[in-house]
């Protein structure tokens, strides 16, 4: 059901950890839904993200997104950071099978959550970045039948 | 290659060798249609009869009240819908409990929209109904009380014999959908009160596609598939004889080797249990200690998810199970362990292990030693788990 790309960020997930004294941290998800991701980055004083690392609960896409979030801004300036999307993320793992999508939703949201934390202890301004929504919980369809 | 440890025998077992054999010359020799005048459809027709009653055997029924349908969804479905359509003249309320499979719970919930009032009664955190609760559930218009032997999940055992007696001290029918417990512990129809009862080829070592309707004897439901004149007018279609006879196969055996093939698995279940309970911190057993199917176990593992859990399981040649949303194809968990009382997060992390005869202590220890460190892996990785422990220190 998964991509080689996913299972092997699933399997190898790259920068799991946490940072002592982050430059930003920002967690997004819900335990009731069943995935949570966190994310830390150290930021230098040119803007550029040194490092960065996650810790998540959930399936095997919510790990393997996290991983690959973490790979794609990696280096990147808080501007890149920014442009990195969910589907982004996903084109890197090669696709995710829809009803994985939200997961990939959720790792563009905890970009955006760490970086917004990142703003706020920094007291600054970070174009295009809104602050994150917690919950990004889809609402299930109800079935009709 | 790797060996595979096959532990998700609640989702379907392995046919066995003998029950194999005993099909396979309904396939290319005596491949006669049964309901047929000429003598080739004589000898079909006998090996129905005879499946038929050692279906009936096995829980003390009579042949007559054994009807063969296309599975244990199909008779949930036809005990219910037949029986409200049947007795829709004395009123139109039905008795469920929140805890049974959705060949029952979504049948329910399609004849609340025919205009037909369910009462789900609430279980306890071991899976059990309460009595008490059934009897004030009780009504006028009550037609029939719907709860299962055993849990599929959690492998919990409902108090059978002692719902049946209310159910009948009130005039009420009762069906029971024993899908996960037919063929696995003692059934009497009599005995337990029981007027109606499903089970299913497959989870006893037969055949898919084939699955049993008992209906006692005076219980005047109808058809649900209309057509031929099969299974005396009850349910059309060309009989499913391989299937049947197969069946048939699986029901003697199990009756013939219940207490050999249980003991082994209870010797198995409860040293798996005990491994994960003293070694794995923050586990909880899902279900009743006891009263319990024989090959179920069912923990919770906190602050990791059942899919990842799987996966890596998947990877080692280990098949199981989890109630987790990723796995139930929604964002909810198993309604299963919501009943009893689980929050969500605790519920996503749940591991469902249904072991059969054929599994040896070798796998189990196998399964347990990897376990701990899975889920040890996926611990260092949860955000729930780090702030548990920072919280705790």
């Amino acid at each position: 059901m998964y991509s080689e790309k996913v299972m092997d960020h699933f399997n190898n997930p790259r920068n799991v950890g946490e940072i002592e004294n982050p430059s930003g941290v920002g967690t997004v998800g819900n335990a009731k839904c069943g995935d949570i991701m966190r994310m830390y980055l150290d930021i230098d004083e040119q803007g550029i993200i040194r490092d960065v690392k996650f810790k998540t609960f959930g399936c095997g896409a919510a790990v393997a997104t996290s991983s690959m979030a973490t790979e794609l801004v990696k280096g990147k300036t808080v501007q890149e950071a920014l442009k990195v999307t969910n589907k982004a993320v996903m084109e890197a793992l090669d696709g995710l099978p829809p009803v994985k999508v939200h997961c990939s939703l959720l790792a563009e949201e905890a970009i955006h959550a760490a970086l917004w934390d990142y703003a706020q202890k920094n007291h600054i301004v970070i174009e295009g970045l809104e602050e994150p929504v917690n919950d990004i919980a889809e609402k299930a369809e109800d079935e009709d039948y | 290659m790797k060996k595979l440890i096959y532990l998700d025998n609640a989702a379907t077992t392995q046919v066995s060798e003998e029950v194999l054999n005993e099909m396979l010359p309904f396939f290319r020799q005596t491949y006669c249609n049964p309901s047929a005048i000429y003598s080739f459809a004589g000898e079909g027709k006998k090996a129905v009869d005879l499946a038929r009653g050692k279906a009936a055997e096995l829980i003390g029924a009579k042949v007559e009240e054994i009807y063969f349908t296309g599975g244990g969804s199909e008779s949930d479905n036809w005990a219910l819908k037949a029986a409200a359509e049947a007795y829709s003249s004395k009123g139109k309320h039905i008795i469920t409990s929140k805890i049974e499979h959705h060949a029952i719970l979504h049948t329910c919930e399609y004849l609340e929209k025919q205009g037909y009032e369910v009462t789900y009664l609430d279980v306890d955190e071991d899976g059990k109904i309460s009595l008490e609760e059934l009897r004030a559930a009780i009504r006028p218009d009550t037609i029939v009380i719907s709860v299962m032997m055993a849990n599929n999940e959690i492998g919990t055992i409902e108090p059978i014999a002692e719902i049946g007696k209310i159910a009948h001290e009130n005039g009420v029918l009762f069906h029971t959908d024993a899908v996960q417990a037919y063929g696995h512990i003692p059934i009497h129809v009599d005995d337990m009160n029981i007027d109606m009862l499903s089970a299913s080829g497959h989870k006893f070592y037969g055949p898919k596609g084939v699955g049993i309707l008992y209906i006692r004897k005076g219980i005047k439901i109808r058809s649900f598939i209309h057509g031929g004149a099969q299974e005396r007018n009850r349910r059309a279609g060309t009989l499913n004889v391989p299937g049947i006879v197969g069946f048939g196969k699986a029901a003697e055996i199990a009756g013939n080797k219940m207490e050999e093939r249980t003991a082994k698995e209870i010797t198995l279940r409860d040293h798996l249990i005990e491994r994960i309970l003293s070694e794995i911190p923050y586990v909880r057993l899902n279900g009743h200690r006891t009263d319990r199917l024989p090959n179920n176990v069912n923990f919770c593992f906190r602050f990791i998810e059942g899919e990842s859990l799987l996966i890596l399981l998947d990877q080692l040649g280990i098949c199981a199970s989890s109630g987790s949303a990723c796995t139930s194809g929604s964002l909810d968990p198993s309604h299963v362990l919501l009943a009893i009382g689980l929050p969500h997060e605790i519920a996503h992390g749940s591991l469902r292990i249904t072991l059969s005869e054929e599994n040896t202590l070798e796998e189990i220890d196998f399964v347990a030693d990897e376990l701990k460190k899975i889920v040890e892996r996926l611990r260092g990785m949860s955000p729930l788990y780090e702030d548990y422990i920072k919280n705790r220190k």
